[in-house]
């Protein structure tokens, strides 16, 4: 290690544009890399310890999985630790959560590389994530349109972020709001039901530090039918009403 | 038994037996026609989630006074056998995609001599909701979380289950806020942890978010990731039942599924079987979203008729019945089917695969003659193949490939050949993969060309009346190097065999 820290001012002098091997062609099956590269921002070197709050709520997470099983806790402090570091999931983070649950570090790595809620990027303030499968494409007005919307209000395009690091955009599959397509998530909130205005509006809020009211922006509350109910009209029933005799 | 085919009509073109029953001569060993029933039109007071639109305190006051946590110390000490059978009783079938018997499946975590096995037990509750299409876990879990709470203890009292773990799509934020909201005033109440309702039953109920993976509502995926590794589906056997959740007994159950049981325990089996054609019994979520005038998740009677449910909750297709072209009937992994089609199912699991689609998850997704329904089909494709876990080589290569021919008949740049091709490429896979993520993006590209292969064609032949041949792979024909001989397994002798619209 020291070794090679030691020469790394020396290769990146000595670095030459790289050259295309005989025959090869860029071969990028998947949308994102799953190798990690040193960086200045993102190495090992780099300080990362949990929170005294962090780590009591990471035993209470701890706590929930039988004790010879702490690695099942992997996940939920992933999240937590992406959380305390601004969003992003860097290699100093999954360190930390290995060291935490006495994992081997590569099934810490397994894990975030595999799920694509850890960011291994940073990411803006705000992580605008826009659904675009199917049904979002064809609900409402249509995915498409909003994402039409968004690219020329942020003047950025999925996987970018805007230069003053208010945003982040990305596509993403289905977030399970279908009923309120088209829909985006901005961290971890929905806005559903969107028109480009209404878009445009929780964009300009957020930009100002506001913080909009999630859910449908079309005015219903949630996923009940816009024209007025069909169903639950009437007050629910009695604890016990209609229940055998036995229940009652 | 009476055909399908018959109940499969809408209810317009039944005919109506009253007349019918006078006119008809009938020999001496036939038998009355069964009277016709109309399926649909569930009253409110027959709903199970009665807070589905969030209109009352999703809390534990709230909850109670809705009827949630009555009595159900007397349903636990009723014990396991009578809670399995009321299930048995009820009909109902697991409301996540794949319609098993629920009964029965609970009934697999008490073998014979499961006592004198000292592992724990587990109860997971699969809240992972991803399919493309479907929204109506979220609702549950964020109006009556305290159904599902009260549901995984009576579900894991019908198990023999000491502990319960929910785990929750990560994206799902507030709703996780909701269950584990529900989950500690649970505890505070006494209704679960020790001596639950004091039963004498101790249970406990744990959440846990997932972090983006569609694949981890496949069960043992989904058990994988509980147990903090990647979510790649296990070989079975062994089932869950015997080896699931960190080494022990487990079983797999859907929100809606284990969400429904408190209130078919205390209505009656024979209650909930009352709803829904036989073996298709209860009610159900229908989350509808697409093409219509008002998309939303609403609680029906099984076997309703598919154009009923669209006309009576969604205000009909926009522009009208006619200007329908097709319906995907239960999220994204199940066929489209056409108009005609949607006109004479009933949505239950039998009368939708009787049309050779199934109910998954009951998703409608709607589609006008305004949609571009290979590109609908292609976003699937892509869906599938972003999803792919990577276990299994034949849907790790066939997704990603069946997304590329899928991506070039959006535009038509294929031969007609390749349709045929891409049909056998996705028969490679269904049914190749140790999960059904493989079947499950291999049937809407079935689907499409089952129903709308005349589109396919057309589109290809508008590309091939514009820009010439297209060489298999989806290089034109004019492109290629004519210093070199052309390899004859690339199609660029093939004759068109359909007439270019020109």
């Amino acid at each position: 290690m020291s070794l090679r820290s030691a020469l790394a001012p020396l290769r990146q002098a000595v670095r030459v544009t790289p050259r295309r091997a005989f025959g090869s062609s860029a071969s990028r099956q998947s949308e994102s890399l799953f190798v990690h590269r040193d960086t200045d921002y993102n190495n090992p070197n780099i300080k990362f310890e949990f929170t005294p709050e962090n780590l009591k709520e990471a035993q209470k997470i701890i706590d929930r999985y039988p004790p010879q099983y702490k690695k099942a806790a992997c996940m939920p402090i992933l999240d937590l630790g992406q959380r305390q570091n601004g969003g992003w999931t860097s290699i100093s983070v999954m360190n930390a959560v290995a060291k935490l649950l006495e994992m081997p570090k590569m099934r810490v790595y397994e894990v975030a590389t595999f799920y694509t809620m850890y960011n291994r990027e940073p990411v803006a303030t705000n992580f605008v994530q826009l659904c675009t499968t199917t049904p979002c494409q064809l609900g409402g007005c249509g995915s498409t349109k909003i994402l039409e919307t968004i690219e020329s209000h942020l003047n950025v395009h999925p996987g970018q972020t805007t230069k003053d690091g208010k945003f982040t955009l990305i596509e993403v599959e289905c977030l399970g709001a279908c009923s309120n397509a088209p829909m985006m998530q901005i961290n971890d909130d929905f806005y559903e039901d969107l028109t480009p205005e209404t878009t445009i509006q929780v964009l300009q809020a957020l930009s100002k530090g506001e913080r909009p009211k999630p859910g449908p922006q079309s005015g219903r509350r949630t996923s009940e039918n816009s024209a007025g109910l069909t169903t639950l009209t009437g007050p629910p029933p009695k604890p016990g009403q209609f229940n055998l005799p036995e229940f009652q | 038994m009476r055909p399908a085919t018959l109940l499969m009509r809408t209810p317009r073109t039944i005919p109506r037996s009253a007349p019918s029953l006078g006119v008809r001569a009938r020999s001496l060993a036939t038998v009355a026609d069964p009277p016709v029933r109309r399926y649909g039109g569930l009253k409110d007071q027959d709903r199970i989630f009665t807070n589905l639109f969030c209109r009352h305190d999703h809390g534990i006051k709230g909850a109670q006074s809705r009827g949630d946590w009555h009595k159900t110390k007397e349903i636990l000490l009723k014990g396991d056998s009578w809670i399995i059978q009321t299930m048995k009783d009820s009909g109902l079938r697991g409301r996540g995609g794949a319609g098993f018997p629920s009964g029965l499946k609970w009934s697999f975590m008490n073998k014979p001599g499961w006592e004198k096995d000292k592992r724990p037990r587990y109860l997971v509750v699969n809240a992972d909701e991803g399919e493309p299409g479907t929204c109506k876990d979220r609702e549950i879990m964020r109006g009556d979380p305290h159904k599902l709470v009260e549901g995984c203890l009576v579900a894991g009292r019908a198990m023999n289950a000491t502990a319960a773990y929910i785990y929750i799509r990560g994206e799902f934020y507030q709703e996780a806020g909701h269950v584990q909201q529900a989950i500690d005033e649970a505890y505070k109440a006494g209704f679960i942890g020790k001596n639950a309702c004091g039963s004498g039953y101790d249970f406990d109920v744990y959440l846990h978010r997932g972090a983006g993976a569609y694949i981890c509502g496949e069960e043992t995926a989904l058990i994988e990731s509980l147990e903090g590794k990647q979510g790649k589906p296990r070989l079975k056997p062994p089932f869950p039942a015997d080896v699931g959740l960190f080494g022990c007994p487990s079983t797999v159950a859907n929100v809606e599924t284990i969400a429904v049981a408190p209130t078919i325990a205390r209505r009656g089996g024979s209650w909930f079987a009352g709803f829904g054609r036989e073996r298709n019994s209860g009610t159900k979520l229908f989350c509808v979203s697409g093409h219509v005038n008002n998309p939303c998740v609403v609680e029906e009677e099984m076997s309703i008729p598919l154009q009923e449910l669209l006309e009576k909750h969604c205000g009909g297709i926009r522009g009208g019945w006619q200007n329908l072209k097709g319906i995907i009937p239960g999220g994204c992994s199940v066929p489209v089917i056409p108009r005609e089609t949607c006109e004479q199912v009933l949505m239950d699991y039998d009368s939708l695969k009787d049309a050779q689609t199934s109910l998954g998850t009951g998703a409608v997704i709607v589609m006008d003659q305004t949609t571009d329904m290979i590109s609908a089909i292609a976003r699937f494709a892509k869906f599938y193949k972003h999803e792919s876990c990577g276990q299994c080589t034949p849907c790790r290569e066939g997704t990603t490939w069946m997304m590329n021919m899928m991506d070039r008949m959006v535009e038509g740049r294929a031969q007609e050949r390749e349709i045929d091709m891409l049909l056998e490429l996705t028969k490679q896979v269904e049914g190749h993969t140790i999960c059904a993520l493989g079947d499950a993006a291999a049937w809407p590209i079935q689907g499409l060309m089952r129903h709308f292969r005349p589109e396919v064609e057309q589109r290809i032949a508008q590309f091939h009346a514009k820009n010439g041949q297209v060489l298999f792979g989806g290089k034109l024909l004019s492109e290629t190097d004519t210093r070199y001989a052309v390899p004859d397994n690339l199609g660029g002798d093939a004759r068109r065999s359909i007439a270019s619209p020109a």
